[in-house]
């Protein structure tokens, strides 16, 4: 039974999540300073990455949301002006201009399009990091996010290769684990989560999972409907390899363009497997140190 | 309307300018990237600036490596310690006792400096989670340490023979988990290279263990007593090969890890060394005392390359995204049961 099917009993909050739309963002980082801000994350870098406008590289234990920024040669779908407007223009007759390259094909046309999507914790339904958690740091709240308890982690760095998104990461000079906790301080209040709230374009949306669940998959459908074929939902799907997130995407090229697993899938899902060969190969040590000492005695 | 893009690489695609000539003309991109295609079609997938998809393995190689090698060499050794216990070789029966504490107090000296500070270990035994073989596996060493201990202590004072014997006994029990446990340790992550080797992990590490307990064995006792060591050892060094050809077979992509760069330098060592190892315990390892100690030696550092080698060609494979993105995507396509994805032009211009 996963998360989403086990019954709420009354009182109990409902599922909380991101749905991040990034067809909307505009790349202004306002959700990775407001993380920064609110966690009291440390400063890790100010760097020219030369990766565009990236200058955070990846998530980190002191990068909890991070904006990734794709330059593409590619049209971001057909375009036409006035779009939802009511009123209609009226033609003047003057002479239009002809879009750039549309008379020297695709090669000199500078198509572009500029990819931004901020990234962070997806709070799987099926945690890799805290199912391997030794200590007990890594927890589950009563909003199903996924959260470290500071002062229970002992820093053994498990958690990190687990999680097969690179999310989770140990802190330098402090040595324990640190990453997005989906401001489980402010959920406790009632409040939204600092990225959400200081997100200009409302890219980054909270709420409950269920309804952002929703109102992703309406979204997406319109903007295929306007000619945007690339759009796509990730993470969305409960039955995928970490039985879905609790931060989902709405993307507009393929996840590993974005630094994303194309099909994760957590690793405690082979643990059992993994325990019988390991029980048969010990068993099998034992007997072969028992042969060799089989048979005459020298 | 310009089509150059200023890349961590310079400035490519830029306009010919004033070095333009007449009458040249200009070589196509498009006819470029195809022939890239076609040459190389198994290295193209899409990534964020060729960055890696998972964070790096937090751990030292010298402590977790080490751990690898000191925890299997302990287990497999308290399994023969029980063996010449029990069957009356006094001389190999220390031997591999002293062996057993020395590398299990060496393995948990490992342990505790990747962690830090001492404290940090009392906290792994505050819950029980069999869902994380590093919690199982510190039970075990909680365990099985002072087993090994008692095993020697024991044995070199003369004191309370029979829970000398007891302890040697459960010793070889939980030595054989200690030994075995740290497969599903590093395979239980996302680590390609760990994980896509799980089913045949374990048997490489128990193989590895045994080559490198008996190889002690060989070194430390008389040759008179050791005909079980070199058992043993030829044992585990034809189960560790033959266990690694197999995961190398079957796990696909990440394979390639376990054959470049540094790690492939060390399981290139480690097959020579546990090979000339074996070869020498079979041929001469019974006739001369040198030989012996010497394939002994080549035995242990044989297994030492094993776990170094596996644990660099798992940091590899977390450093390329190669390694997450190509067989993730490869599933996909064959969930999908369809190469119409090939195709479709938004697949060929990925990402940067
Ligand atoms: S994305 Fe990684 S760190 Fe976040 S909950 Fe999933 S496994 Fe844990
Ligand atoms: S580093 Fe901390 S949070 Fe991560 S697995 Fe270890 S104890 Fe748990």
């Amino acid at each position: 039974m996963t998360l989403d099917e086990q019954p709420r009993t009354g009182g109990e909050p409902s599922r909380k999540g991101f749905f991040t739309d990034t067809s909307v963002c505009i790349g202004c980082k306002a959700c990775e300073v407001a993380c920064k801000e609110w966690n009291a994350v440390p400063e890790d870098g100010l760097d020219f990455t030369a990766m565009s406008y990236d200058n955070s590289g990846g998530l980190g234990a002191d990068t909890w949301r991070h904006v990734a920024f794709i330059e593409q040669r590619q049209p971001l779908g057909g375009q036409e002006t006035g779009v939802g407007r009511t009123t209609t223009t009226v033609d003047l007759g003057m002479p239009l201009p002809r879009p750039p390259g549309a008379d020297t094909g695709p090669e000199e046309r500078g198509e572009f399009r500029w990819l931004m999507s901020s990234d962070v914790c997806k709070h799987c339904t099926s945690a890799a990091c805290l199912d391997v958690c030794p200590t007990g740091a890594l927890f589950r709240t009563e909003f199903d996010t996924v959260v470290v308890q500071q002062d229970i982690c002992n820093g053994c760095g498990y958690c990190v290769p687990a999680c097969p998104y690179g999310v989770i990461d140990k802190r330098e000079g402090d040595g324990r684990a640190w990453k997005c906790t989906m401001c489980y301080d402010r959920l406790g209040a009632g409040m939204e989560p600092a990225c959400a709230k200081a997100c200009p374009t409302d890219s980054i949306q909270y709420g409950d999972l269920d309804e952002l669940r929703q109102r992703a998959d309406a979204r997406v459908e319109r903007l295929q409907e306007a000619g945007i074929t690339s759009a796509r939902l990730y993470g969305r799907d409960p039955h995928d390899g970490v039985d879905g997130t609790g931060a989902f995407f709405l993307l507009l090229d393929e996840p590993e363009v974005y630094g994303l697993p194309p099909d994760p899938v957590v690793t405690t899902r082979d643990l059992a497997s993994m325990w019988r060969h390991a029980g048969v190969a010990a068993a099998a040590l034992l007997a072969g140190v028992a042969l060799a000492f089989a048979g005459r005695r020298r | 309307m310009s089509t150059s893009d200023v890349t961590k690489d310079g400035i490519t695609g830029a306009r010919p300018d004033r070095d333009a000539l007449t009458g040249a003309t200009r070589p196509g991109r498009r006819r470029r990237r195809r022939g890239e295609q076609l040459m190389v079609p198994d290295a193209e997938f899409g990534s964020y600036y060729g960055k890696p998809v998972l964070n790096q393995v937090p751990w030292a190689e010298s402590d977790i490596a080490g751990y690898l090698f000191l925890g299997g060499l302990a287990g497999a050794s308290s399994g023969l310690a029980a063996g010449a216990h029990v069957t009356g070789r006094p001389a190999l029966a220390t031997a591999m006792k002293l062996t057993a504490l020395a590398a299990i107090s060496g393995s948990v000296v490992a342990l505790v400096h990747d962690l830090g500070r001492p404290a940090r270990f009392v906290n792994m035994l505050r819950v029980f989670k069999p869902t994380s073989p590093m919690s199982v596996g510190s039970w075990l060493l909680a365990g099985y340490g002072p087993l090994a201990g008692a095993a020697a202590i024991s044995d070199l004072t003369g004191l309370l023979p029979r829970a000398g014997t007891a302890a040697t006994l459960a010793a070889a029990l939980g030595g054989a988990a200690v030994a075995a446990y740290t497969a599903p340790l590093i395979c239980d992550t996302a680590v390609p290279a760990w994980h896509d080797g799980y089913r045949e992990m374990p048997f490489v590490f128990v193989g590895s263990a045994a080559a490198a307990a008996g190889g002690a064995g060989m070194l430390a006792a008389p040759m008179a007593q050791a005909l079980s060591a070199r058992r043993a050892a030829v044992a585990g060094a034809v189960l560790e090969t033959l266990a690694l050809y197999r995961m190398r077979a079957r796990m696909g992509l990440a394979a390639q890890t376990y054959d470049r760069g540094r790690a492939g330098r060390l399981m290139k060592a480690a097959t020579t060394l546990t090979v000339a190892g074996a070869t020498g315990a079979v041929l001469l390892g019974g006739r001369s005392r040198l030989a012996a100690a010497l394939s002994g030696a080549a035995l242990l550092a044989g297994s030492a390359c094993t776990r170094f080698g596996v644990f660099c060609a798992g940091t590899a494979s977390a450093a390329d995204p190669k390694y997450t993105v190509v067989p993730q995507r490869a599933r996909l396509r064959a969930r999908a049961g369809d190469l119409a994805d090939r195709e479709e032009p938004a697949d060929t211009v990925r990402g940067n």
